[in-house]
């Protein structure tokens, strides 16, 4: 990938708004069930009409994470799953969406360090990286280092975050603002909160880049909601629960496809007027 | 997508809360706004007279403190010096916990909290804190690992009966690590109105702070004990290692006494070459794990490695950030003790001191009556973190095998 991750991540994001709609950013859980069938998910999204693909890094203590993608790290882990595989599926599908990584701390830190890391994930066309549990201020030499080696380190914004800190934030994100939809770790929820509105509309007032949503999206109906507002929409603990209910390769990656297929309808339009 | 309305304020890195390369907030941000407030709230009330002198009773008529720095003759005889206990065992519940969950739960609500949640392993913190919590007459819930429920029984027993609810962990080996995840996503879900008690000198910053500032009376205890009964300090003062709160707050008090030696015992487990063990200190590499950085027990790539110890209150893998601080520096040395010699000393102490120890401190124990006989000069005080009466089952059902 010759051009830099921001570039690719702002182009996606460009492309969805000319439709009149927002990016559509569907969540894997890197070699979950197993490598095979993930990497089938990952080709599967694409066909969908992701935009862009959230790829994670399986780790055994993400506190970020609820039940659902925890367990699938837990599976993933058990499988003898490293980066190592999470990037041979990142490479399969980075030429046609920019991939974003969705990896902790220790996943960046260990082995030859941040710098390294940066490097393997730039060779296979990662476009972006979330840390989830690298708030602002904990180790802002994470954050160069990553971005020197082209990647965009997509910080998050939460409901609890005050606006001082909001701005603070914005001013280092690259790529796009991650809103955290509600306090709580990842999940399906009934109901889009009734703050949300408000936190996306003063988070982009407040960014130069886009602002996409996740945590807690279950449906198309939902992403379409969160459409209105936001420049993307995450989905993460609903399809990897369709993925573990799935049952077989075949029959995961179609449904992945399906559901992917259906919150592009809903979504269609969800940005003009 | 409109453009910044003013410049970015500028990005800081946080030094505060770091132990040399140790420490930090790593956490999700939606926990940063309670860290910040937690920091600031205790900040505020250890100048506050008024919390102060109601910690102070609380410690003095609640507790018991303060407890006895006690002269173990028998003991002493044994490992050819002077050896003094101080008595946490002695202390409300059993253990050095009760010093830090009643702070908590104080400092919870002077903050307006009215939710309390705790992890626990062995069971004594969950204990403590479901005392303070009655004590002090708010809700409280204590998430644990169903393989510590099977193995801390009395301590389960004695929570409900103080009016705290229990939540069985099953992820993972069900020990200490996934109860503090469980109870870190709770806190992460109901950050308003809940205070998350964290049980040692663990976490992100300011909690590996808040925990040694409410253990370190052990320390100011012992030295000022010390002082009255020999004259000098000791040589050495020795602890067990889980977490690290309770050897962190005796250390404290000895930190500035450069002669005094601090010597930390972890727990080897099966061996550090079996790599069953809970010596992140001594056999680990330095990772993120509960929101700072430190040693702990973790593979090539990251990821955390289960503990094992026998004894469930340092059967954790990681450790208090200060602790990998000391060990660089060299302000403290740490060690480690197997599974079998701590159960022998685990026996040693009853027969010959009349004290029954908790598991964990019989890791320091094991120490001090071997390996420790040899070297330094004065007498040692070691931390006697709590009493092993919720051991009696798991030891009897182990020698039986
Ligand atoms: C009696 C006793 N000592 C020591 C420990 C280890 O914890 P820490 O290292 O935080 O003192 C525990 C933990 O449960 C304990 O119950």
């Amino acid at each position: 990938m010759s051009e830099g991750g921001p570039a690719t991540i702002a182009a996606a994001f460009r492309e969805a708004e000319q439709e009149g709609r927002p990016a559509l950013m569907p969540y894997l859980m890197g070699g979950f069930p197993d490598f095979e069938t993930s990497s089938a998910i990952a080709r599967a999204y694409v066909e969908g009409g992701a935009d862009l693909i959230e790829l994670g890094v399986p780790f055994s203590d993400p506190l970020a994470d609820g039940p659902v993608i925890h367990e699938a790290a837990t599976r993933a882990l058990a499988l003898g799953i490293g980066l190592g595989d999470v990037l041979k599926i990142c490479a399969e599908v980075s030429g046609d969406v920019p991939v974003i990584l969705m990896a902790y701390t220790n996943m960046i830190l260990s082995g030859a360090g941040p710098a390294d890391f940066a490097s393997r994930a730039r060779e296979a066309g990662a476009a972006g990286v979330i840390v989830p549990d690298l708030p602002l201020g904990t180790d802002e030499s994470i954050r160069s280092e990553l971005e020197a080696a082209g990647l965009s380190v997509v910080p998050l914004v939460a409901p609890t975050t005050e606006p001082g800190r909001r701005q603070g934030i914005c001013g280092v994100a690259t790529g796009f603002v991650y809103v955290v939809s509600d306090v709580g770790t990842t999940g399906e929820r009934s109901e889009v909160p009734a703050h949300l509105a408000e936190l996306v509309e003063d988070v982009s007032a407040r960014s130069e880049v886009p602002v996409a949503v996740g945590f807690g999206i279950g449906s198309p109906e939902q992403a379409a909601e969160v459409g209105r507002i936001a420049d993307g929409v995450i989905i993460g603990s609903r399809l990897v629960r369709l993925v573990a209910d799935a049952g077989g390769r075949e029959a995961a990656a179609t449904a992945a496809r399906d559901f992917l297929v259906q919150t592009r309808e809903a979504l269609a339009g969800a940005r003009v007027g | 997508m409109s453009a910044r309305e003013t410049a970015p304020e500028q990005v800081r890195e946080e030094r505060e809360g770091r132990f040399g390369p140790y420490g930090g907030r790593y956490v999700p941000e939606t926990l940063i706004p309670a860290l910040d407030e937690l920091r600031d709230a205790w900040a505020e009330a250890r100048e506050d007279p008024a919390f102060i002198s109601r910690l102070e009773l609380l410690r003095r008529d609640f507790i018991g403190r303060p407890t006895p720095l006690y002269l173990a003759e028998r003991l002493s005889e044994q490992v050819g010096r002077k050896t003094y206990l101080k008595r946490e065992d002695l202390a409300h519940t059993g253990a050095h916990k009760i010093n830090n969950a009643i702070g908590q739960v104080l400092l919870a609500l002077r903050m307006g909290k009215s939710r309390i949640i705790a992890e626990t392993g062995a069971g004594q913190h969950g204990v403590a804190t479901a005392t303070a919590c009655a004590l002090l007459d708010t809700e409280c819930v204590v998430y644990m690992g169903s393989e510590d429920i099977r193995r801390q029984r009395p301590n389960v027993e004695r929570m409900k009966l103080m009016g705290a609810e229990i939540v069985a962990v099953e992820a993972g080996a069900r020990t200490l690590k996934e109860a503090v995840s469980a109870a870190i996503r709770d806190w992460v879900a109901n950050v308003a109105d809940t205070h998350y008690v964290i049980g040692s000198a663990v976490g992100p910053a300011p909690f590996p702070d808040l925990v040694r500032d409410m253990q370190r009376v052990i320390g100011d205890e012992s030295r000022e004990q010390a002082l009255a009964a020999e004259g000098a300090l000791p040589g050495r003062v020795i602890a067990c290692v889980g977490g690290g709160s309770n050897a962190i707050g005796i250390f404290a008090g000895f930190l500035d006494d450069e002669e005094v030696s601090l010597i930390g015992v972890e727990a080897a487990g099966e061996g550090l070459e079996s790599g069953r063990h809970g010596a992140p200190l001594s056999g680990g590499t330095t990772s993120v794990l509960h929101g700072s950085l430190s040693a702990v027990i973790a593979d090539g790539e990251g990821q955390i490695m289960e503990a094992h110890s026998v004894s469930a209150g340092l059967d954790y893998p990681g450790v208090g950030p200060e602790h990998a601080w000391l060990r660089d520096t060299g302000r403290a040395t740490y060690v480690s003790v197997t599974d079998a010699d701590a159960l022998a000393a685990f026996r040693d102490l009853s027969r010959l001191e009349g004290i029954i120890p908790a598991l964990e401190t019989a890791h320091a124990f094991a120490w001090v009556t071997d390996e420790g006989r040899i070297g330094g000069s004065g007498y040692d005080v070691v931390s006697l973190s709590g009493r092993g009466d919720k051991d009696l089952a798991e030891v009897l059902g182990l020698e039986s095998v």
